[in-house]
C-alpha cells in the first residue's frame, strides 16, 4: 500500500457501507433477518453479511420466502450457502397458496401475490422479524429510486413513499412501535454492473443458470423459457409443451415458469459481464411483474408490502 | 444536435472497449472512484431533464425503457414530440400527474473515470428537508439557474443549505442557455450576481459554466454554441474534482464502534467504519469517552488482516488489552482525541410538521451514539432567503435555527466543520419515532467543561436507609379538576400516620414560587413539568417519597421524569375523571372561564391531554371514593395487600 492516502475506489465504498448498515441492523433491531432469494443480488448480500460479522457468522436468520416453482438449481445452491454461512435457513411457503394450487400458468399476478406478497407477509409476523434485509437495488426501477435504505413499514407492511423518514449522513433510524418493521436494503446504491464486477473480483458463489449452457426449453406466449420440472409443468399446462436444446442463460432468476430465457454463449463471469452491457433490454424486462398497472407497477405493489 | 452526436462518439469508443476486450474494461471499471453529488435548483429549471440527459449519454438507459420514454412522453411530456428526459427521472406516481419532484430520487452513471451517484433534489420550498437529506452525503453540489430568469430566491436558498452542509465543490449550471441564444452577456451577468451572493455567506469558491440540459450543450462534450466558454464540460469537471473521503483519510483517526464481535471467548473485536484518518497495527489508540489507552493487535477481515486501514473503510479492530469499549465509544488516536461534552450550541435543520418543543426530551443519533437531549428556545432562526437572523420561539418545519442542546449523558463530538461523522447528528421524536431534525455541532460550551459531577459521601442508599423507605415518587396526573390534590392528600396523610417521610409538590403551589415565570403554552408546561421533575430526583436522592399533583397533559414529558428516576421508583397514577364530570364540579371556576374565552390552552378544552397508555394505578373517580383510592395506593405502596 502506498504511503499516502488511499482512494477507496467505488466498489470499495459501496461494500463498507453495505457493511456499515448491517452493523447499524443488529446493533439496533431486535429481531433482524435476511430475506434470501438465491438470485445473484441475494447473493452479493449474503457475502457482505459474511465479511461484515467476520469471524461471527451473521448474528440472523436466512429467509427464503418460497414459492415451490424456482428453479432446482437455485434450491441446491440454497441449501449449500446456508451450510457454508453457518446461518439457520428459514422456509416459508404461504400454506394457502398451496392449498388452492395457485400457479403461474392459471393465475397470472396472483401467483405472485400469493406466495410472495403475502408469503412475505405471513413469515414476517409468524417469526416476529422487526428488520429485514432485501437486495433490492435503486437502479432497478423508477419507484425504487426513491426509496430509504432504512425503509419503514406499518403493522400492516404498508409503505408510504409521502412519509419516509428523512435519511442523513449514514445516521439510519432503526426505532419504532411494537408490530412495525423496516425493511434494509444494504446494496441501495448498487448497479447491475457492480453486482457483476463485485461477484467477479470476490468470487461469490452464484447459480449456474446464469451462464450459458445447453438447456431443455419451450415457448410460452411468445417467450423462451426453461424447462426445469416437465412433469410438473406438463400436469400444470394440460399438454407436453414442446422441447427445444438451446445454449441459454438467465439474467434474473424467480420462478422458472415466469423467468424468460436469453440464447447466449456466455459461459464465464466477464462473458457474462460482456453481453449484460452490450445488451440492449434492461434487466428486469425478463419479468412480468412491472408492467401491472400501467406505469406504475412496482410503486402498487410496494404499498401493498411487496418488497 | 450535434452535441449529442460527439457525445455518442464517446459511447461508441467505450462500447467498442466492452466489445473488444472486456477483462481490460473491467480492469479500467475496477478501479474508477466514487463521486455523490446533488442537483438543486428552482422547479422547471432542468434538473430532472439534466440527470436524464446524463443517464442517456452515458448509456444508462435501455432500449425497453427508451421506447417507454418515447411513448410516456407523446402522451404526458412537455417537450412536444421531443422526447422529455425528465419522465425518466420522475418515480413516483403523484409526481408524474403533478409534474413535479417531490422527493430525493438517487441515480447512477458511469464514466470512464469514475462511478457517480446523483440525488435528484427538489426546488420546492416545503421540501427543504429533502434537500439537506440529498446534500448529507454529498461531494458536490450542482446549482442549477434557468438562464432566462437569474439567480431567484430558492437558487440562494439551496446554496445557503448546501454551504451549511459543509459542500465544498460547488457548480453554478447556467442552463437552458438555447432558450437566449447562447449569450456570452447573459451568462456573464448571473455568474456576478451569484458570485456577490456566495460570497456573502461564506462560499470561497465555484465553477460556472453555460450549459443545456435538453440540447446537451457542454453536458458530455464542448459545444461549439459557447466557443466564448474555455472551461471544462460539467462531465469532465466531475470527473475531477477531489472526493471527500479522499480529504477525510488527511485527517486524525477516528473510528465509532458500532458493534462488539465476540464470537468465542478467544476473539474480541470492535466494528466500525473508519470516519477519519487510517489506522494500522501498533497504532497507539484512546477509547473515547473513557479515556483508556491501548494499541491496536490486528485490523480484520474476510480476506484476511490488513497492513492498514482508512477513511471510509468498514474493519473490526482488535486491542492488544482488554480495554471497556462498548458501541457509542469512538476509538482515536491516543495523542489526538476528541473531546467530550454534554452541553452544545447546535444548528438544527426542523424536518417535521410537529414544530420543536423546548425542553421537551428528544433522540440524539450521533455517530454510533444515541442519548436524550432537550433542546433551548433558538436564539435565532434564519431567514433563508435573506439570510437575516430572527427571533424565534421555536422550529418549524423547514426552519432553519441556532439553539443551544443539553444532552443527559457526554457525548464524543468534533465541531462539524471539523468532521461530519461526529458532529452531524438527528433529532428523533420519542414517542412517534420520526426523525425530526437535522443538526450540526457548532462547539461544545464552556460550563459543560467545567461543570463536574462532586461526589459526595452520603448516597441515596444512605439517605434512604437511615429514613428506612424506599423513595419514590407518586406521579398524580389527570385534568384539572379531577381529584389529582385530594388524592394525594389523603395518600400523604396516610403515610405520614405511619411514619413515612413525604413531601407533596402541588401544582398550584409550586407556580407561586419555583415556576412563577412559567405560563402555559406548551413550551412553557413542559419548563414546568421538567423543573418539577428535577426537584422530585433531588427529593428521591434525599431518601423522601414525593408525591407530586399536576396535570401533566404530555406522555412525553412524564416519560422523561420517569426516566430521571432509578427503575421502579416512578410511580404513574391516572385519576381517571371523564372531562363532563370534572366541567360539572369545576371547583376553581376555570372551566367557565375556558369556555368563555378566558383562559387559553386550557387543558381539555383547547390544549390536549395525552392520558397515560399503561398508568401503574387508575383511579376511576366515578366510581372509586377518594378515601378508597388512597388506602388503595397506600396498601400497594407498603406492601399491606395485594396490588388490584
Amino acid at each position: 500500500m502506498a504511503l499516502d492516502a488511499k482512494t477507496l475506489t467505488h466498489l470499495e465504498r459501496l461494500e463498507s457501507e453495505a457493511i456499515h448498515i448491517m452493523r447499524e441492523v443488529v446493533a439496533e433491531a431486535t429481531n433482524p433477518v435476511m430475506l434470501y432469494s438465491v438470485g445473484k443480488d441475494s447473493a452479493v448480500m449474503l457475502h457482505l453479511a459474511r465479511k461484515a460479522f467476520y469471524p461471527s457468522p451473521p448474528p440472523f436468520p436466512l429467509l427464503h420466502v418460497d414459492t415451490t416453482w424456482k428453479f432446482q438449481d437455485m434450491y441446491a445452491l440454497r441449501n449449500k450457502m446456508a451450510a457454508e454461512s453457518g446461518m439457520e435457513l428459514l422456509v416459508y411457503q404461504n400454506p394457502e397458496a398451496a392449498e388452492k394450487g395457485i400457479n403461474p400458468f392459471d393465475h397470472g399476478s396472483l401467483h405472485t401475490d400469493m406466495w410472495k406478497t403475502e408469503g412475505l407477509k405471513q413469515a414476517l409476523d409468524k417469526y416476529g422479524f422487526d428488520a429485514a434485509f432485501g437486495g433490492a437495488r435503486r437502479d432497478e426501477e423508477k419507484s425504487r429510486a426513491k426509496e430509504r435504505i432504512f425503509s419503514f413499514r406499518t403493522a400492516s407492511h404498508g409503505w408510504d413513499p409521502k412519509n419516509q423518514r428523512p435519511e442523513l449522513w449514514n445516521l439510519y433510524n432503526a426505532r419504532k412501535n411494537k408490530g412495525e418493521s423496516i425493511r434494509v436494503f444494504p446494496i441501495s446504491n448498487w448497479t447491475e454492473l457492480d453486482i457483476w464486477q463485485y461477484i467477479h473480483l470476490n468470487d461469490v458463489p452464484i447459480v449456474p443458470l446464469y451462464f450459458a449452457d445447453e438447456r431443455p426449453t419451450y415457448e410460452w406466449e411468445g417467450q423462451l423459457f426453461m424447462a426445469d420440472d416437465i412433469p410438473r409443468l406438463e400436469k400444470v399446462l394440460g399438454y407436453r409443451p414442446e422441447i427445444t436444446m438451446k445454449s441459454v442463460r438467465f439474467r434474473t432468476l424467480g420462478c422458472f415458469p415466469l423467468t424468460g430465457a436469453v440464447e447466449s454463449t456466455a459461459k464465464t463471469l466477464p462473458e457474462v459481464i460482456q453481453e449484460t452491457l452490450l445488451t440492449t433490454t434492461s434487466e428486469r424486462q425478463g419479468r412480468v411483474i412491472d408492467k401491472d398497472a400501467g406505469g406504475a407497477g412496482m410503486e402498487v405493489k410496494k404499498q401493498q408490502g411487496y418488497f | 444536435m450535434t452535441e449529442t452526436t460527439l457525445g455518442q462518439d464517446v459511447i461508441y469508443k467505450t462500447e467498442a472497449l466492452i466489445a473488444e476486450d472486456i477483462d481490460a474494461y473491467l480492469e479500467q471499471h475496477q478501479h474508477k472512484t466514487m463521486l455523490r453529488f446533488i442537483t438543486c435548483g428552482s422547479v422547471d429549471d432542468g434538473k430532472s431533464t439534466l440527470i436524464g440527459r446524463l443517464l442517456y449519454d452515458s448509456k444508462m438507459i435501455f432500449e425497453d425503457q427508451l421506447a417507454a420514454l418515447e411513448n410516456d412522453s407523446k402522451k404526458v411530456g412537455t417537450q412536444g414530440q421531443e422526447i422529455d428526459f425528465a419522465l425518466l427521472v420522475d418515480g413516483l406516481a403523484a409526481e408524474r400527474e403533478q409534474g413535479i419532484t417531490i422527493d430525493v430520487a438517487y441515480r447512477f452513471f458511469n464514466t470512464e473515470k469514475r462511478k457517480f451517484i446523483v440525488a435528484d433534489c427538489p426546488g420546492h420550498e416545503q421540501y427543504t428537508r429533502n434537500m439537506v437529506t440529498g446534500a448529507s452525503t454529498a461531494d458536490l453540489a450542482v446549482i442549477l439557474i434557468d438562464a432566462r430568469k437569474g439567480v431567484l430566491v430558492q437558487t440562494r436558498r439551496h446554496s445557503y443549505l448546501c454551504h451549511l452542509i459543509g459542500i465544498r465543490n460547488i457548480v453554478l449550471a447556467v442552463n437552458k442557455m438555447d432558450l437566449v441564444d447562447y449569450d456570452q452577456a447573459t451568462f456573464d451577468a448571473i455568474v456576478k450576481d451569484y458570485g456577490e451572493f456566495a460570497k456573502s455567506i461564506g462560499i470561497e469558491s465555484f465553477t460556472a459554466m453555460p450549459i443545456s440540459g435538453f440540447k446537451g450543450d457542454n453536458i458530455t462534450t464542448r459545444s461549439a454554441n459557447t466557443p466564448w466558454y474555455q472551461g471544462p464540460t460539467l462531465v469532465e469537471h466531475l470527473e475531477t474534482v477531489e472526493v471527500l473521503s479522499s480529504v477525510d483519510a488527511d485527517k486524525p483517526f477516528r473510528m465509532p464502534v458500532q458493534w462488539v464481535n465476540r464470537p468465542n471467548l478467544d476473539f474480541r473485536g470492535f466494528s466500525g467504519l473508519i470516519a477519519t484518518g487510517s489506522v494500522k497495527p501498533g497504532d497507539e489508540i484512546r477509547v473515547l469517552p473513557s479515556g483508556k489507552t491501548s494499541k491496536v493487535a490486528r485490523v480484520v477481515t474476510l480476506d484476511g488482516d490488513l497492513d492498514q486501514a482508512v477513511a471510509g473503510q468498514s474493519v473490526t479492530l482488535c486491542l492488544a488489552d482488554e480495554v471497556d469499549c462498548s458501541r457509542g465509544d469512538v476509538i482515536s488516536l491516543a495523542d489526538n482525541p476528541p473531546q467530550a461534552a454534554d452541553q452544545f450550541e447546535a444548528t438544527l435543520v426542523w424536518l417535521n410538521d410537529e414544530a420543536m418543543l423546548p425542553g421537551r426530551a428528544y433522540w440524539l443519533k450521533l455517530a454510533t451514539q444515541t442519548v436524550s437531549v432537550t433542546v433551548q428556545q433558538p436564539k435565532y432562526v434564519v431567514n433563508v432567503n435573506t439570510m437575516e437572523h430572527l427571533a424565534a420561539k421555536t422550529l418549524e418545519l423547514n426552519a432553519i435555527g441556532v439553539a443551544e442542546i443539553a444532552t443527559d449523558k457526554p457525548l464524543v463530538f468534533e465541531p462539524y466543520t471539523e468532521g461530519r461523522t461526529l458532529g452531524g447528528f438527528v433529532l428523533i421524536d420519542k414517542m412517534s419515532n420520526a426523525t425530526v431534525a437535522a443538526g450540526m455541532l457548532n462547539f461544545s460550551l464552556r460550563r459543560a467543561q467545567n461543570v463536574h459531577w462532586q461526589a459526595l459521601d452520603i448516597s441515596r442508599e444512605a439517605h434512604a436507609a437511615l429514613k428506612q423507605q424506599q423513595p419514590k415518587v407518586l406521579w398524580f396526573t389527570g385534568l384539572s379538576g379531577s381529584g389529582k390534590s385530594t388524592i394525594a392528600n389523603l395518600v400523604e396523610k396516610r403515610l405520614h400516620a405511619v411514619g413515612k417521610h413525604t413531601f407533596l409538590l402541588d401544582g398550584d403551589n409550586v407556580r407561586h414560587g419555583l415556576n412563577k415565570d412559567l405560563g402555559f403554552t406548551e413550551a412553557d408546561r413542559i419548563e414546568n413539568i421538567r423543573r418539577v421533575g428535577e426537584v422530585a430526583r433531588l427529593m428521591t436522592d434525599a431518601g423522601l417519597i414525593v408525591l407530586t399533583a399536576f396535570i401533566s397533559p404530555f406522555r412525553a414529558e412524564r416519560e422523561m421524569v420517569r426516566s430521571l428516576m432509578a427503575e421502579g421508583e416512578f410511580v404513574e397514577i391516572f385519576v381517571d375523571t371523564p372531562l363532563e364530570v370534572a366541567e360539572a364540579r369545576d371547583v376553581k371556576g376555570l372551566y367557565k372561564k375556558a369556555r368563555s374565552g378566558q383562559l387559553k390552552n386550557f387543558t381539555g378544552i383547547d390544549s390536549p391531554y395525552e392520558a397515560p397508555e399503561n398508568p401503574d394505578f387508575r383511579v376511576d373517580t366515578t366510581q372509586e371514593s377518594p378515601e378508597d383510592a388512597a388506602e388503595r395506593i397506600v396498601n400497594a405502596l407498603l406492601g399491606w395487600a395485594p396490588t388490584i
